[in-house]
């Protein structure tokens, strides 16, 4: 065990990839010598050379079109796209190309290989180019996984198992806690299962589910309601597509409500996903409405950072909303 | 890596200059005048009679392909179809100068070079058809050609996407060490999209051993290439990313064959990418949904119909005394004959079975594409005659 922050476990992960198949290279903008913006890829190409750590020119449908090519052709791209916000140029190439590559050649060619890290969400002063969370945006395409971590320990092992997983991956990083979340981490090889969500807290009250940074504010409001009497149960969704939904509505069965976090906009974010089917399969278990606490419908603003933010208290509020309707 | 600094070869002037069109000249190579005889003073490429002859039979396969198919779009037999007529030496010549390893990423006008590197009818007709025998299990549309066996990457309509994706790919050979290239097929309209700057910068930055083949036909649907781009051509692009490039006549299929050859060599020697601007014509429609009588003048497209790359190449075959009229034309017959019986045949294949609708998303079905099957089915079994296509063969072993 080794006390790492969630850019040392990143790191820690990808040279345990690069180590373990020479075809693992990663690539993106400032990765190389300087080691990426947030130093996620540092010393990487001082230990694998420039050939498989380097930097790309600065294009991000340029990065993930290469990246696309390099997956079908049997290479092991791990791509860095350094916003979230920045994904939107390579859109294309990764819902039409990345995602639909296995399906329409019938399983020939595939970029099953391919990792695209990318940093996202708010509460960093970061305005609105760098603080969005594009989750709900790449989950409507089907053929890629979404995976975002809460801790190292996490990433690490969500990170080693996106790299392996025989289908392309979309790995969002919670910048915000990049160096704040700091925990212990096996210095030795392991990974995370994909699709499995994990119950953080058991509770008998209501579920409350998010994903990525917002987990540490799920738990302080938890702790705000536990002290009203209100008995939370946390689940941390971990992969967005394919998401747990047997998880959460086994919890949901027990608890009989549910709230649900992002910090991405209201409308057409991934809670209304979870929200509708939940409703669903969970339709005589439900006592009172789905609980949805999430970013404003605005652009995410620089002020108003603290006011658009979907903090511990709005999400108290929801809670108590939620036990006594 | 390129090592250039930003101020690498930049001379000094005195005087406000500015660089005007006509500063940079480039020319076409022409091996083959319009009647076959070759141009004086120019380089013939080695080019044995049986790859001779297999260019040229394969450019009129295609071209028999091509009326046949949009005959059987018109006639409601298939839903789309797409020619390459007066295109077909750009993808024929440039195909048979690559070696078999070599990786084909093409837009979707080169069915030459897959029918060059041994495409049979049957795969073609397969494909057209979207039925249980073909590789992409019926996905795509037609002419969406894919096949991991000849190295030809299955094709898809976003246009200029599987630019930067070569240069990817061919990254990836020069890592695994193979001595191969990718050739990236694109059309002149495809050429402005962002993911041509994108595919051809990182190529050239990142070194990487690849083709860009572009086909200059002149008209991207309807927009002429007045109205596409205002410098000269795709070539003078190449040159402002420090890429090799050439112009070559896309109708002359030894100019075609000589560019390639020499553009896979260096490459490969010198790990870099080229770019070579075919320049041709589109004598057919952009494809069965379009009409072009509407944008352009039966006497252009007279002109062009002149200047064919088959009539071409057969006066070079002819005067190398290497044409047998006779047997050709039995061989013409003969391929006719095939399309006709393979198209018949392969209107009798059905379509997959409908359980194949969610393989493949993903390495293996999720649990939410699982439960959509099994509701979807059962939807189906409970009205069979609205989904004829896949109704009598639901509960298959």
């Amino acid at each position: 065990m080794a006390k790492m922050n969630l850019l040392q476990a990143i790191n820690n992960a990808l040279i345990i990839a690069m180590e373990e198949n020479d075809k693992v290279m990663a690539f993106g903008e400032d990765v190389g010598h300087f080691g990426g913006v947030f130093r996620a890829t540092s010393n990487l190409q001082e230990k694998f050379g420039k050939a498989r750590c380097f930097n790309t020119p600065l294009t991000e449908q340029g990065i993930i079109g290469f990246a696309n090519g390099l997956a079908s052709q049997g290479s092991y791209p791990v791509a860095e796209i350094q916003f979230g916000d920045y994904i939107f140029p390579a859109f294309d190439q990764i819902v039409n190309e990345t995602a639909k590559f296995r399906y329409r050649s019938g399983g020939q060619f595939t970029c099953g290989s391919l990792t695209i890290r990318t940093p996202y969400g708010g509460g960093i002063a970061g305005g609105l180019y760098h603080s969005q969370s594009p989750e709900a945006f790449f989950a409507h395409a089907a053929g890629i996984k979404i995976v975002v971590p809460r801790n190292p320990y996490q990433a690490k092992g969500l990170l080693l198992a996106s790299i392996r997983d025989d289908n392309p991956v979309l790995f969002m990083e919670p910048k915000r806690i990049y160096r704040a979340s700091v925990g212990d981490v096996p210095e030795d090889d392991y990974t995370l299962p994909l699709g499995k969500a994990e119950v953080l807290k058991e509770g008998n009250d209501i579920t409350l589910l998010a994903w990525g940074a917002q987990m540490e504010i799920m738990e302080k409001a938890a702790e705000m309601a536990d002290k009203q009497g209100v008995s939370s149960e946390i689940i941390d969704l971990r992969t967005i597509t394919p998401w747990d939904a047997e998880t959460v509505a086994q919890s949901v069965v027990k608890t009989g409500r549910l709230l649900i976090s992002h910090e991405a906009p209201l409308t057409g974010g991934f809670a209304a996903e979870i929200a509708a089917t939940i409703q669903k399969k969970c339709f005589l278990h439900l006592e009172s409405p789905i609980e949805r606490i999430c970013g404003l419908d605005t652009p995410y603003p620089l002020a108003h950072e603290k006011e658009y933010m979907p903090d511990h208290l709005k999400v108290f509020e929801g809670i108590m909303r939620s036990v006594n309707f | 890596m390129n090592t250039r600094n930003h101020l690498s070869d930049i001379n000094s002037v005195h005087q406000v200059k500015l660089i005007e069109k006509g500063i940079v000249d480039i020319p076409m190579l022409q091996i083959l005048q319009p009647d076959g005889s070759v141009y004086k003073g120019a380089d013939v490429p080695e080019v044995s009679k049986e790859l001779a002859i297999k260019m040229y039979e394969t450019m009129q396969f295609i071209r028999i392909l091509d009326e046949r198919m949009v005959a059987a779009q018109r006639q409601g037999r298939i839903s789309f179809y797409l020619a390459s007529t007066g295109e077909e030496a750009a993808a024929v010549a440039s195909a048979a100068a690559l070696e078999p390893q070599d990786m084909i990423m093409s837009q979707y006008r080169e069915q030459g070079a897959l029918a060059f590197r041994g495409y049979t009818t049957q795969q073609f007709m397969n494909q057209m058809f979207s039925n249980e025998q073909e590789p992409n299990k019926g996905r795509q549309m037609p002419i969406h050609y894919g096949d991991k066996a000849l190295n030809f990457m299955t094709i898809s309509s976003p246009l200029g996407t599987q630019i930067p994706q070569a240069a990817g790919y061919a990254y990836g050979q020069k890592m695994a060490g193979e001595p191969a290239v990718t050739i990236c097929y694109f059309g002149e309209g495809a050429a402005s999209e962002g993911d041509f700057h994108a595919g051809l910068n990182m190529a050239a930055v990142l070194n990487c051993p690849a083709i860009f083949f572009c086909r200059n036909n002149g008209y991207a649907i309807s927009t002429p290439a007045a109205e596409q781009f205002a410098g000269d051509g795709i070539a003078s692009r190449g040159l402002g990313y420090g890429i090799k490039t050439i112009r070559v006549d896309g109708n002359d299929a030894l100019a075609v064959f000589a560019a390639t050859k020499r553009a896979r060599e260096i490459a490969l020697e010198e790990q870099c990418p080229v770019l070579i601007e075919a320049m041709s014509y589109r004598l057919a429609a952009h494809s069965t949904s379009d009409d072009p009588s509407s944008y352009r003048s039966k006497e252009e497209e007279a002109k062009w119909a002149d200047k064919d790359p088959i009539k071409r190449l057969a006066g070079w075959l002819a005067q190398q005394g290497w044409l047998d009229e006779e047997a050709n034309k039995k061989e013409l017959e003969t391929m006719r004959q095939e399309v006709l019986q393979e198209l018949k045949r392969v209107e009798q294949v059905p379509v997959c079975v409908i359980d194949e609708i969610i393989t493949d998303v993903y390495d293996k079905p999720t649990w939410n594409l699982e439960e959509q099957l099994t509701e979807l089915k059962q939807h189906i079994a409970k009205y069979p005659e609205a989904y004829p296509k896949t109704s009598g063969r639901l509960n298959h072993g």
